[in-house]
């Protein structure tokens, strides 16, 4: 039962892969965006915060279908990465990444804006009259007093990532060993007449990594309100 | 010495205050909702004028005329604020170099031994925040401003959070602050007696206008603390 072959270990490591890199590429991205939108009133602001929801929302077939139209190789986008970058994304693993991270960014998204909004604007004004110009301020005060929620948005986008199927599969198929992830694998064991103890190993897998993440997160999060208080 | 002429509106309120500052601590009164603490933040920096005018020494802070405000982070002015207002993700060591490591000063080893010293707080420097009491927090913030080595030093109530028995134990620090630190302070307090034991000045305002000015026991001549209104 708990014989996990090299076949599964592979969908396994490609999952952690994908689910981390998918992560913390869009963590600066995803606390650039919480910090416009819990600071600024600008117009478009509202659209800005439907678009960033979207992919909670949309069939997850239809963003992988989307981003096949845009990120594949002939697509607008794809095709001038591939060109210009070198970068591919169509039917592999940096693919995957992608589809993770687009899926996953509501969930990392939120938790940020919260926590921004939650810091008191009069510690950030404290920090200015002693001379910190607004990026600093940024850096020493608002983004340490909102590492919780920074903590939170990262693990609980990683979570996303690591479960993510439905636009996985549209825009990069399920290819062992280059996009076929733990949720792939599983999809695929469940369609083979004998694959129910191999499904079942894996399930439990992703269920000890959840709970790993899940269990840190917390610890993280106890440790920062800790500093939050200051004691 | 310090000029201030600004105007502005805040809702149904307005701020209008004119003064010069000259001696070593300007005293500014008034009760809650006089607007001195947006006169103040408007010398911070944190507040923009309407109209008018702010200059320490020859520099000059504010002119909407000619279209200056110097933002908070380049006026090098030490707020201490009611509440204290200390990092409290940092310990009361980094609170106090805070200012320095911000305006990129060298560590002056004398000059913060200096200020522990006069503050008394040599004690404190490896604790949390949240383990100080509310005179020490007030100590801590009056010794971070102190250490940015600022050009003027605004202290908006420092003693208002607390009790008679911990502004006694302030007081003093507060007096040897005033003669040893030379740096100037512009003073916010409701209370007359606090005034009169500190600032040479004192601009008295009500209702966001300057009611009195002049030396302490003039200007508050009419006051007494049951009718500071």
């Amino acid at each position: 039962m708990f014989d996990i072959s090299p076949a599964e270990w592979t969908a396994v490591l490609l999952s952690l892969k994908v689910g981390l890199v998918a992560t913390l590429v869009a963590t600066p991205f995803g606390i650039a965006i919480a910090w416009l939108l819990a600071r600024y009133h600008f117009w478009g602001k509202s659209v800005v915060d439907a678009a960033i929801y979207l992919p909670l929302v949309l069939p997850p077939v239809v963003t992988g279908y989307l981003l096949l139209l845009t990120f594949g190789r002939k697509g607008l986008i794809g095709g001038w990465l591939a060109d210009h970058l070198g970068l591919v994304f169509a039917f592999r693993w940096t693919g995957a990444a992608l589809a993770c991270g687009i899926m996953s960014f509501p969930l990392l998204v939120r938790p940020i804006r919260l926590s921004i909004e939650a810091v008191d604007r009069r510690l950030e004004q404290a920090a200015s009259t002693l001379g910190a110009a607004p990026w600093k301020v940024f850096l020493t005060v608002t983004l340490p007093l909102a590492l919780p929620g920074v903590l939170a948005g990262m693990v609980l986008g990683f979570a996303k990532a690591i479960g993510e199927f439905g636009a996985t599969i549209t825009f990069v198929s399920n290819i062992p060993g280059e996009t076929q992830t733990i949720s792939a694998a599983i999809y695929t064991l469940t369609q083979v007449p004998d694959g129910d103890a191999a499904a079942l190993r894996l399930v439990g897998v992703s269920i000890v990594i959840s709970m790993i993440a899940l269990v840190t997160s917390e610890w993280f999060a106890r440790r920062a309100t800790q500093r939050m208080h200051g004691t | 010495m310090l000029r201030v002429d600004v105007f502005k509106k805040l809702g149904d309120f307005t701020v209008e205050v004119k003064f010069t500052g000259e001696g070593r601590v300007t005293g500014l009164f008034g009760s809650s909702g006089a607007g001195k603490t947006s006169l103040v933040n408007m010398i911070a920096g944190l507040l923009k004028p309407d109209r008018g005018f702010i200059a320490v020494g020859n520099d000059v802070l504010d002119d909407t005329l000619a279209g200056i405000h110097v933002p908070p982070y380049r006026r090098r002015i030490g707020y201490v604020f009611q509440d204290a207002r200390l990092f409290p993700h940092l310990s009361v060591s980094q609170n106090l170099n805070y200012g320095r490591r911000m305006n990129g000063v060298a560590y002056d080893h004398a000059h913060q031994d200096r200020v522990v010293d006069l503050l008394d707080i040599g004690k404190l420097l490896a604790r949390r925040t949240g383990q100080l009491s509310g005179g020490e927090r007030q100590r801590v913030a009056l010794g971070r401003a102190l250490l940015m080595q600022p050009r003027l030093l605004l202290l908006d109530e420092p003693l208002g959070s607390l009790d008679s028995a911990r502004k006694a134990e302030i007081l003093p620090y507060l007096i040897r602050l005033r003669d040893e630190s030379g740096v100037p302070m512009v003073y916010v307090s409701h209370d007359p007696n606090e005034l009169r034991r500190l600032a040479a000045q004192v601009v008295v305002i009500k209702r966001g206008r300057v009611a009195a000015f002049g030396d302490a026991e003039s200007a508050l001549a009419d006051v007494t603390p049951q009718f500071a209104d």
